[in-house]
């Protein structure tokens, strides 16, 4: 990849005017030597799983093996319909989304990575519902998963993107941050706009910590998704009404890494400290080793 | 850079429920397998850091063997590994490590050919993030591989020109190279290259070195 840093993808970007999800297609094609053609079919077959994944987490059951998860995106889709929720219509259907795709990893279903399985639930929720509101084609919707994927490729060679390297705020909180971004590449954000997304974005999970309850990648990780879709619409719309980042994007990042690094181990993905540690997170731990 | 690509942040299609415990230790499987040339007839599993306290609930044991068993990350059979490996007559035993390791998702393989009373080949391998891995140690040598480009693993004596030789039937075919270790157990002893390219290596050339004095065993992983 010829950037390294949010900055630098920003600029790459804009000399080549293109959006970054544009300019990430032919990036990738380099990288790998196959035709950008290949590349790009290669993400829609990944985006036809994530369709599927949401409608899965929508209609079939999605109680997890452990049965402490499950149904929670159709009770969410029910509250919705009945045009009750305070979020409106389009934020509850991200949110909506991002837990269904979130309890179907849980259920040991089919999801994409994005960037990690723990925090797979965020970029399908809220590309997925933005495509249904604003008649975005699949095309489209492909180059904002490479918008995505270069955002995430910067966070995770100069930070890292797993619980147990770096807390949450490693996987939700990158994938909150390259949400937003791609969302904002895609309602047409200038490139450098649509990095202060990021930036302001990955600012709000600083030092999210890894908590699982059981060590399982459900409680409080699906609730995570929906949380996170919801902040990366929050996000964009910042960027794309003029807020800036005032520390930058990769100044952002560098302190994501420092936050991590500075984390005890109990509370990066070991199951040893915070929500799992609780009188209650004890006693489901202690039934699930029973079972 | 860790991460290579556009697909190592959006991917792998996987069955979860984590990427990191579930995808990247059935990546280290599958790839220790891959290395090892054959289905394994016993395979010790020892997990380090994270995995070791949380395999249960991540699926990490079950990944880690439906790996052993050729199976890829979105194989929807692999929280079922284990019965499959049994009914298969291979014996699987897993165990927690402590001490040093080199990363939180560190997980090590001994495995064994039939009638082997010592494991004939072991392999250390962490899971970075997103289901993306780095086999960190290959039967006691230092290596950094990654399982996404054509890998060819060379057991050689340490004497000179075993690498210029290796390198130059590589670059006959035009055949690139974009990582490379060379690690010795001691002087003039067992060393072994671990080399990473972007062109795939063809059963030619694979003889070719294959009949090269001083190579003792070679594994092409494409």
């Amino acid at each position: 990849m010829n950037f390294r840093t949010l900055k630098e993808l920003a600029e790459k970007a804009e000399q080549s005017g293109l959006s970054i999800g544009r300019y990430m297609v032919q990036e990738q094609s380099q990288e790998s030597g196959k035709a950008p053609e290949e590349e790009f079919a290669q993400m829609a077959s990944y985006f036809e799983v994530m369709k599927e994944a949401v409608r899965r987490g929508l209609t079939e059951d999605t109680t997890s093996p452990s049965g402490l998860t499950g149904q929670d995106a159709k009770r969410v889709m029910a509250y919705r319909d009945k045009r009750a929720s305070l979020l409106g219509e389009d934020a509850s259907l991200a949110m909506a989304y991002a837990l269904a795709v979130s309890e179907v990893n849980a259920s040991m279903g089919r999801i994409i990575a994005t960037p990690t399985a723990g925090s797979c639930g965020i970029i399908p929720g809220v590309l997925i519902s933005c495509q249904e509101r604003f008649g975005w084609s699949d095309e489209q919707m492909v180059e904002g998963l490479f918008a995505a994927g270069a955002i995430g490729y910067v966070i995770a060679n100069n930070s890292f993107v797993s619980g147990a390297e770096g807390g949450c705020q490693a996987e939700v909180g990158s994938a909150i941050g390259m949400a937003a971004g791609a969302l904002a590449d895609l309602r047409g954000a200038s490139p450098a706009q649509a990095v202060h997304a990021v930036g302001l974005a990955l600012k709000n999970s600083l030092g999210l910590v890894c908590d699982p309850v059981g060590g399982l990648v459900e409680v409080p990780c699906i609730v995570r998704n929906g949380f996170g879709a919801v902040t990366a619409l929050a996000a964009a719309d910042m960027a794309l009404a003029g807020v800036r980042s005032v520390i930058p994007s990769d100044e952002v990042v560098q302190v994501m890494l420092e936050v991590g690094t500075a984390m005890p181990e109990s509370l990066r993905e070991t199951a040893k400290g915070g929500l799992a540690q609780t009188p209650t997170g004890r006693k489901i731990m202690k039934e699930l080793l029973e079972k | 850079m860790r991460f290579k690509d556009v697909f190592s942040i959006i991917g792998p299609a996987m069955v979860g429920p984590s990427s990191s415990h579930t995808a990247g230790a059935a990546r280290i499987g599958r790839l220790a397998r891959q290395l090892f040339g054959a289905m394994p007839a016993r395979a010790d599993v020892i997990f380090y850091g994270s995995f070791a306290a949380t395999y249960i609930g991540h699926g990490t044991y079950s990944a880690i063997v439906g790996g052993l068993l050729d199976m890829e990350t979105d194989d929807i059979r692999l929280p079922d590994s284990l019965r499959i490996a049994a009914e298969a007559g291979i014996l699987v035993e897993v165990q927690t490590g402590k001490g040093l390791f080199p990363h939180p998702n560190t997980a090590e393989l001994r495995l064994y050919r039939e009638h082997e009373e010592e494991p004939s080949f072991t392999i250390v391998g962490t899971s970075i993030g997103g289901g993306n891995i780095e086999i960190v140690s290959v039967d006691g040598f230092k290596v950094k591989l990654t399982g996404q480009y054509p890998t060819l693993v060379i057991w050689h004596t340490d004497s000179p020109g075993m690498i210029a030789e290796v390198t130059r039937l590589l670059q006959e075919e035009g055949i690139n190279i974009g990582y490379m270790s060379v690690d010795r157990k001691n002087r003039s002893g067992q060393a072994m290259m671990a080399i990473e390219t972007d062109q795939a290596i063809s059963a030619e050339l694979l003889e070719k070195l294959n009949g090269y004095p001083g190579i003792q065993a070679i594994r092409l992983v494409k």
